[in-house]
């Protein structure tokens, strides 16, 4: 048994790093390039999931503007009214603000997420995109792509790194740390 | 967990509050969007059991519930079993029997709804119990105030009328020190609750004074339907010494009143123009924070 059983390796934590420092840098502008692709197609807006989503997108904001010399507009989704887990979960989920400064109506909108696992969070950003009107289409860009868990049929469109876990690990992405880190955890 | 009941505001922590106020924030958000409703409680079903006449409370209950995607089955007391002499428990729990996740209780008896959230599984929020309390109103008039100030800690708010048979007032006397909200209290003598002397709270007999710097002014209805015993010589003497008027209010004094309003008794019908006139704003405000409510009793397990 490696862990448990009272042993001195059942207080180790297991960690491992995705990627940190520079490279994560680059890795944002290398998305930021394969999304401005898409704006030759027409005008394109981001929304960034909140909290770490929104976080994420403003980063590729920055590095979409320098690329495009011009302004893209982002908003901030809040899903957890959305979610297909509430009343589940002992902990009460309390949402940040959603602020989209555009009609989603008939728009282009890049969806953006830090961490994508399950599929459950980008449906519920779906459907709370649908209350909000109806969007010409939807992509999907995230930073971190846990391939293989997926629960729903979504796939992203743009992804940072594509790695495995095992449903115990956790992805810790701290973008806006000094050094920037993504991280997989154990337990 | 345990389960999450609103007996009252007596029963809330300052931390649930101010959660519920964030909550409400999000929902205000919300009434704002095009569809005007999230699926938040999709599949949940509230029973909203009314023993005593509502208009709003009812009504805001009833679109919260449905503002969060969840189904509301209303009861009422006129027309059912409890003419047959089926007890309050009884009829609860049939209705329970049904399928309920919550139930919304307004009831004349003090103590309805802590007794039935003591004896049923499921989160019971009170919607007034007699003259005791009735917290989703103060959350709500306080709410309209954070709307309206940024803020509700620090603000003054006098309240004008019958306090001696006011749950609503109860519920602010609890409701002021969590919130850190400064209260001042006018009433005839014969309408204040003699224990209220000793809180700390200053209380006046006239309405000049009572309003005079305040920040907010929440004025009562005379509640004729509680009154066992005549506690004013009449509506005309009440309305000549307590009625709330334009030239009583400063300009930036807010004026509320949690309805229904008799015109011309505790309130000159020139206000209705005040344009500080907040009265409305509680209404939404009521949706609001409804909503949080039942989002918070419900939406952990």
């Amino acid at each position: 048994m490696l862990l448990g059983g009272g042993g001195v390796l059942s207080l180790r934590v297991v960690e491992r790093v995705v990627a940190q420092g520079e490279l994560i840098g680059r890795t944002i502008q290398r998305m930021a390039a394969q999304i401005a692709e898409s704006f030759v197609e027409g005008s394109w807006v981001l929304v960034g999931i909140q909290a770490r989503g929104y976080a994420f997108a403003q980063r590729l904001q920055k590095a979409l503007e320098e690329l495009l010399g011009r302004a893209v507009p982002l908003g901030g989704l809040d899903v957890t009214f959305y979610r297909d887990d509430i009343g589940r979960s002992a902990q009460l989920k309390v949402p940040h603000p959603s602020q989209l400064p555009f009609s989603v109506e008939g728009t282009s909108i890049w969806l953006i997420d830090d961490v994508l696992w399950t599929g459950r969070t980008v449906r519920a950003a779906l459907e709370a995109l649908r209350d909000l009107g109806r969007p010409a289409r939807v992509r999907l860009a995230v930073l971190v792509d846990r391939r293989g868990h997926r629960e729903l049929p979504i796939a992203p469109d743009c992804v940072g790194y594509s790695i495995d876990t095992t449903p115990q690990e956790k992805v810790l992405v701290s973008i806006d740390n000094d050094p920037p880190m993504i991280l997989v955890r154990y337990g | 967990m345990a389960k999450r009941d609103l007996v009252g505001i007596r029963e809330l922590s300052s931390e649930t509050i101010h959660l519920l106020y964030e909550l409400a924030d999000r929902f205000w958000g919300v009434l704002e969007t095009p569809t005007r409703k999230v699926p938040a409680l999709a599949g949940k079903a509230v029973g909203l059991l009314f023993f005593e006449s509502s208009t709003r409370t009812r009504w805001s209950f009833d679109l919260a519930a449905k503002r969060l995607g969840a189904d509301t089955v209303a009861f009422s007391a006129a027309g059912s079993s409890l003419d047959k002499g089926e007890s309050l428990l009884d009829t609860a729990k049939n209705l329970l029997a049904m399928g309920l996740d919550a139930i919304v209780v307004r009831h004349r008896v003090v103590g309805t709804a802590h007794f039935l959230a003591q004896r049923l599984p499921v989160p019971v929020i009170n919607a007034g119990d007699g003259t005791h309390e009735h917290p989703t109103q103060a959350l709500l008039d306080t709410y309209t105030l954070r709307r309206h100030f940024g803020r509700v800690e620090g603000l003054t708010l006098t309240i004008v009328g019958d306090l001696f048979h006011s749950r609503v007032a109860l519920s602010h006397l609890h409701l002021a020190p969590k919130v850190g909200l400064r209260l001042r209290l006018c009433a005839p003598p014969s309408l204040v609750p003699p224990l209220w002397y000793g809180l700390g709270w200053p209380i006046y007999h006239e309405v000049e004074k009572a309003v005079r710097g305040a920040d907010a002014i929440l004025v009562l209805r005379m509640q004729r339907e509680r009154m066992q015993r005549p506690a004013i010589a009449s509506w005309e003497e009440y309305a000549r010494f307590y009625q709330v008027r334009p030239e009583h209010l400063a300009s930036g004094q807010v004026l509320l009143h949690p309805g229904p309003i008799n015109w011309g008794v505790e309130l000159d019908g020139r206000l209705i123009d005040w344009p500080h006139n907040r009265i409305l704003d509680q209404v939404q405000a009521g949706v609001a924070i409804r909503m949080a409510v039942l989002y918070w009793a419900l939406g952990a397990s």
